[in-house]
């Protein structure tokens, strides 16, 4: 989120598009109705279901799944035609006015550069112009046709009401009320809010969908402001965290970045990712990344890491695929290229796509280790149970190790919610019979390894030898250890330009602004320098006051960055420092102190007056937002629609004879997975995958309670499918994809209704997920069974939501 | 939120079934009054403040736990509930988060550590010090049998793609650390969390 759960109800507008948050985020929705009880706000849902938001929701719309894009684009052209954006928001805090490269250009579906043989971009035209002064040339007049501001009203153009309704399905009159409502919060005094969930990220378009969101809210001048922002409501209750701390393939904490294979040269690889500010005076705030950097090297490495050894730039991995992602990773344990795999709290077998693929790669691998606080169907997955898991165990020889963990209740620690807050908790009392926490665990594995390599050598073992280890009990690190770890501290004195010490060595940082790029600061995690203190820990912090009124507490635990809890809050203020409205005041320039005061903790340099013109998107390197993507997006530096991998319609509408433009031209597909697509024809059905308000994923049907709830596995289809195919409720039907069938029972239900897409009816389906055949509910099948396995071309995640079934009477 | 219920109307409520996912979703928590008759029966238990283990708007809960936490005292928990000063939750928990004490007490927690064996149909428990050692040597040998310090190319990579680790986006943040700390310098590339899906 780039706002929080409480700040919801400064909204007036709040827009539910690809999330159900009265469903799968109930308690964070109750600021949703508090905006509309309280602050008179509207709520429109944009789903193409009725879900249990549209429930609530004064104006809603169905659209056919995979569409956003049609509809968000849509509107950007319906702002711009219509002038309905903040205009000195956009002239001065995005890129509209900055010049794009001759080369850039959009042709029939695809950008320029294009190589369909790699199914990817040259991105070299994706760039700014640089004017002599070695800054971006801009046009404060926004008509010079190579501004960002006419390629964007270009590029849009093509997306008219009629053309959007005959790709999405919604009406051309409901298009145009509700783009109505969504541009009249363009005005200084009022903030719409996007929240949104797994429904815009679960496609292979994915990142786009979320990307024309933030462009939309920077036309209308949302972004930074109260009840304003691009909110995704995240999963899991520490997938922000895990997230952050970079466990992910091509990541380090803090967002730092692994170098690829031809980056062999340290100070390269550095130079990269300082970024200068490219408009004269800004920020630029990744300019500091060596510091992070170093920090973090310091860190793992302790005195190891030398500035002669370059801080220990070779010992860390490189990458030599673009990313060792799960659907690639799964694609080469599926060819036999893995020998080992572990899960820890995860349960791929029903988490990943094409679950007959998955079983097939995990019964290949000569160990697997589970570590888990349940009996996963992973766990389990050569066990057999009947049709729903059809195994021979006798032929998987797998070796599988069953670790059992800590739960919540039994572990202390901090995770961060979606809001970016680190909360605190602590253990309530001992695991069940020899569970142990996975911290333990970790430990112990390493200590292991680490006394193996001593005894035996082994390949390359500096880095498992020279990683610090300095904890108490050295295979039971402390949380506390390991959080002011993550933290940092100076391992010198720290001095300022005068020379005083500033931090004396061995203290803890209060900030990241105290690393250093020469060795003398170490910290884990840079983003979340500032959590644990000389004054303790601050994600402990438990006063909820709210000062101002805003819902900004911000004594409760700590978020990151530096306990901020609205990003880019400096453009809640107009250029002059002062509030865009004054209901809507939040930062503002205090000329008396020389300071930026407020409700929050200013995002951007304190004591920077607005006269010295930096801009508020301190991270970029412009310092603006950016409604050009560069070359940070591998699909296209705007957003386009296109069709999913499986979709029931044959042509994508905006370039209906091109079919190297019906799907995601740079998305990656493997082919046989591409062989394994289904064909509308032959699964005429659009299917979407989604969850219940009584259940977490895998997880619940271990509870009693809930599995009571909601024992049973269902599917949705409306009355005119259910017609068609001569189901009534209850009745079992079977659904199919190319890759695998399910069977549950039919819910029929008002909440789907066909759909006009162009020539032909389009029936939605509905396909809950939370069914197993471990736990205490009734067995059900692993719908993943369905799914295909192609992923977003941007950050692969696996394209769930939206893919197609044929639906008959079991 | 200006509908009052009481507690004893909210687990009625909560009882008949699915009108408590509306009802806990629109966030009516039990009025104070009512709270306070609660004190008395917790009051020799110990309480513990957490975090809802399951979804990412973080809501606060108490714990209450038998047990003082000394030396031999059996320690359980017997009640979970939301925190009432919790600045985003304030009190209510969802059906899922009304449902935390079924997850900790759950059949299908896992108690002992376990192996099946190649081709088994079956599980064998085994001690910690036999599964670590076991899973250790089948590391050491796959890194040291797979470990790339050259590619092809000659560009230094030192990586070992053959062991990969999915990571878990519901363990803590000390967790993740050292996990990513000791994943990454073993020099695994196939490493990811949920939020990859
Ligand atoms: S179980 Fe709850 S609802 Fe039922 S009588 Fe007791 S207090 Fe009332
Ligand atoms: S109680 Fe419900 S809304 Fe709150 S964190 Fe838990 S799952 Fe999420």
């Amino acid at each position: 989120m780039t706002n929080h759960w409480v700040d919801i109800r400064n909204a007036n507008l709040i827009i539910v598009m690809g999330g159900n948050a009265a469903e799968a985020h109930p308690v964070g929705f109750r600021w949703v109705t508090e905006a509309i009880e309280h602050n008179n706000a509207e709520l429109i849902t944009i789903d193409p279901r009725f879900t249990r938001t549209s429930a609530v929701a004064q104006d809603r719309a169905f659209i056919r799944t995979g569409t956003d894009i049609a509809f968000l684009g849509g509107l950007i052209s319906y702002l711009i035609e219509t002038d309905q954006i903040q205009r000195e928001y956009v002239l001065h805090y995005t890129d509209a006015a900055l010049i794009v490269r001759d080369g850039y250009g959009f042709e029939d579906g695809l950008f320029s550069g294009y190589d369909e043989a790699t199914r990817s971009y040259d991105k070299q035209s994706w760039m700014y112009e640089m004017g002599d002064d070695g800054f971006v040339r801009r046009d404060e007049s926004l008509e010079d046709p190579r501004c960002v501001y006419q390629l964007l009203r270009a590029h849009y153009a093509r997306y008219t009401p009629e053309t959007v309704s005959s790709i999405t399905g919604i009406p051309v009159e409901t298009i145009q009320r509700i783009w109505r409502k969504i541009a009249a919060t363009a005005v200084p005094d009022r903030t719409m809010t996007f929240c949104y969930a797994l429904g815009w990220t679960q496609h292979s378009i994915g990142s786009q969908i979320v990307r024309v969101a933030a462009m939309v809210q920077l036309l209308l001048g949302n972004m930074g402001m109260p009840g304003g922002g691009v909110n995704a409501l995240r999963g899991h209750s520490n997938i922000q965290g895990l997230t952050d701390l970079g466990l992910l393939s091509q990541l380090l904490p803090g967002y730092l970045t692994l170098a690829n294979a031809k980056e062999q040269d340290y100070a390269a690889y550095i130079d990269k990712r300082t970024k200068q500010p490219t408009v004269e005076g800004q920020v630029s705030y990744w300019k500091n990344y060596e510091k992070f950097h170093v920090s973090l090297m310091k860190s793992w490495f302790g005195s190891a890491a030398t500035e002669r050894n370059q801080w220990c730039f070779d010992w860390l991995p490189k990458l030599e695929r673009p990313l060792y992602d799960v659907l690639d990773t799964f694609e080469r344990m599926s060819k036999g290229e893995l020998n080992g795999y572990f899960c820890q709290g995860f349960n791929p077998l029903a988490s990943f796509p094409d679950r007959a693929k998955i079983t097939r790669a995990l019964s290949s691998l000569k160990y697997l280790v589970v570590m888990d606080p349940l009996n996963t169907e992973t766990s389990e997955f050569w066990k057999h149970y009947g049709e729903y898991n059809d195994v021979d165990s006798s032929a998987i020889d797998t070796e599988v190790f069953r670790l059992p963990t800590c739960c919540f209740a039994e572990d202390e620690g901090s995770i961060v919610n979606s809001a970016r807050w680190l909360q605190w908790h602590w253990a309530a009392a001992p695991p069940p019979g020899d569970a142990r926490p996975d911290i333990r665990i970790m430990a112990e594995l390493f200590l292991r390894l680490k006394r193996l390599y001593q005894e035996e050598g082994g390949v390359f073992p500096e880095p498992i030898l020279n990683l610090t280890w300095d904890y108490d009990i050295a295979d039971e690190p402390r949380p506390s250890e390991l959080a002011r770890e993550y933290n940092g501290r100076a391992l010198e004195d720290l001095v300022d330009d005068e020379g005083n010490i500033t931090r004396r060595a061995g203290e803890q940082l209060s900030g990241f602004g105290e690393l250093t790029a020469d060795g003398r600061t170490a910290a884990g995690c840079w983003i979340f320098t500032g959590c644990w203190t000389e004054d303790g820990n601050q994600m402990a912090r438990r006063d909820n006051s709210d000062p101002y009124g805003t819902g900004n507490t911000l004594g409760w635990a700590w978020a990151w960055p530096a306990n901020r809890r609205i990003l880019y809050n400096r453009a809640s203020a107009d250029v002059q420092g002062r509030p865009w409205g004054a209901n809507k005041a939040f930062i503002w320039w205090d000329s008396e102190q020389g300071q930026w005061t407020g409700a929050d903790v200013p995002d951007f340099p304190t004591t920077s007056p607005p006269s010295q013109g930096q801009m508020p998107f301190i991270m970029q390197p412009e310092g603006v937002g950016h409604l050009f993507a560069g070359q940070s997006m591998v699909d296209g530096p705007f957003p386009e629609h296109y069709e999913p991998f499986e979709s029931p319609v044959p042509q994508n509408l905006l370039h209906p004879g091109n079919s190297r433009a019906r799907a995601n031209p740079a998305a990656r597909i493997f082919d046989d997975d591409r062989e394994a697509l289904g064909k509308p024809e032959d699964f005429p059905h659009a299917a979407t995958t989604y969850r219940l308000t009584e259940h977490f994923h895998f997880w619940t049907k271990h509870a009693r309670l809930n599995a009571v709830v909601q024992p049973e596995q269902f599917v949705e289809i409306g009355e005119a499918l259910a017609e068609e195919i001569g189901v009534a409720a209850g009745d079992w039907v079977k659904v199919s994809s190319n890759r695998g069938f399910i069977r549950a029972v039919a819910v029929v239900t008002k909440r789907l209704r066909p759909m006009q897409i162009g020539d032909r009816q389009v029936h939605h389906v509905g396909i809950p997920l939370h069914w197993g055949f471990t736990g205490v509910a009734k067995k059900g099948y692993l719908v993943n069974a369905l799914t295909p396995f192609v992923g977003d071309a941007n950050t692969q995640t696996p394209e769930y939501k939206s893919f197609t079934v044929r639906v008959e009477k079991a | 939120m200006a509908i009052n219920v009481t507690r004893r109307q909210f687990f009625k409520l909560g009882g008949a079934g699915l009108a408590s996912s509306s009802l806990a979703m629109m966030g009516f928590a039990p009025e104070p009054a009512e709270a306070s008759i609660r004190q008395f029966k917790l009051a020799h238990a110990k309480e513990t403040r957490n975090t809802c283990t399951y979804c990412s708007v973080g809501c606060g809960i108490l714990m209450y736990s038998k047990g003082d936490g000394s030396k031999n005292v059996e320690q359980d928990v017997f009640h979970i509930e939301g925190d009432p000063d919790h600045p985003v939750s304030r009190g209510s928990l969802c059906p899922k988060g009304a449902g935390l004490l079924d997850f900790v007490h759950s059949d299908g927690r896992l108690a002992y550590p376990q192996v099946r064996e190649a081709g088994a149909s079956e599980w064998t428990r085994i001690s910690w010090d036999e599964a670590l050692e076991r899973i250790a040597r089948h590391m050491k040998d796959d890194r040291d049998a797979n470990f790339v310090r050259r590619n092809a190319q000659g560009q230094t990579v030192n990586h070992w793609t053959t062991t990969g680790f999915l990571a878990a986006s519901g363990s803590s943040n000390e967790a993740g650390y050292i996990t990513h700390k000791v994943v990454r310098n073993l020099g695994m590339v196939a490493f990811d969390n949920q939020a990859r899906v």
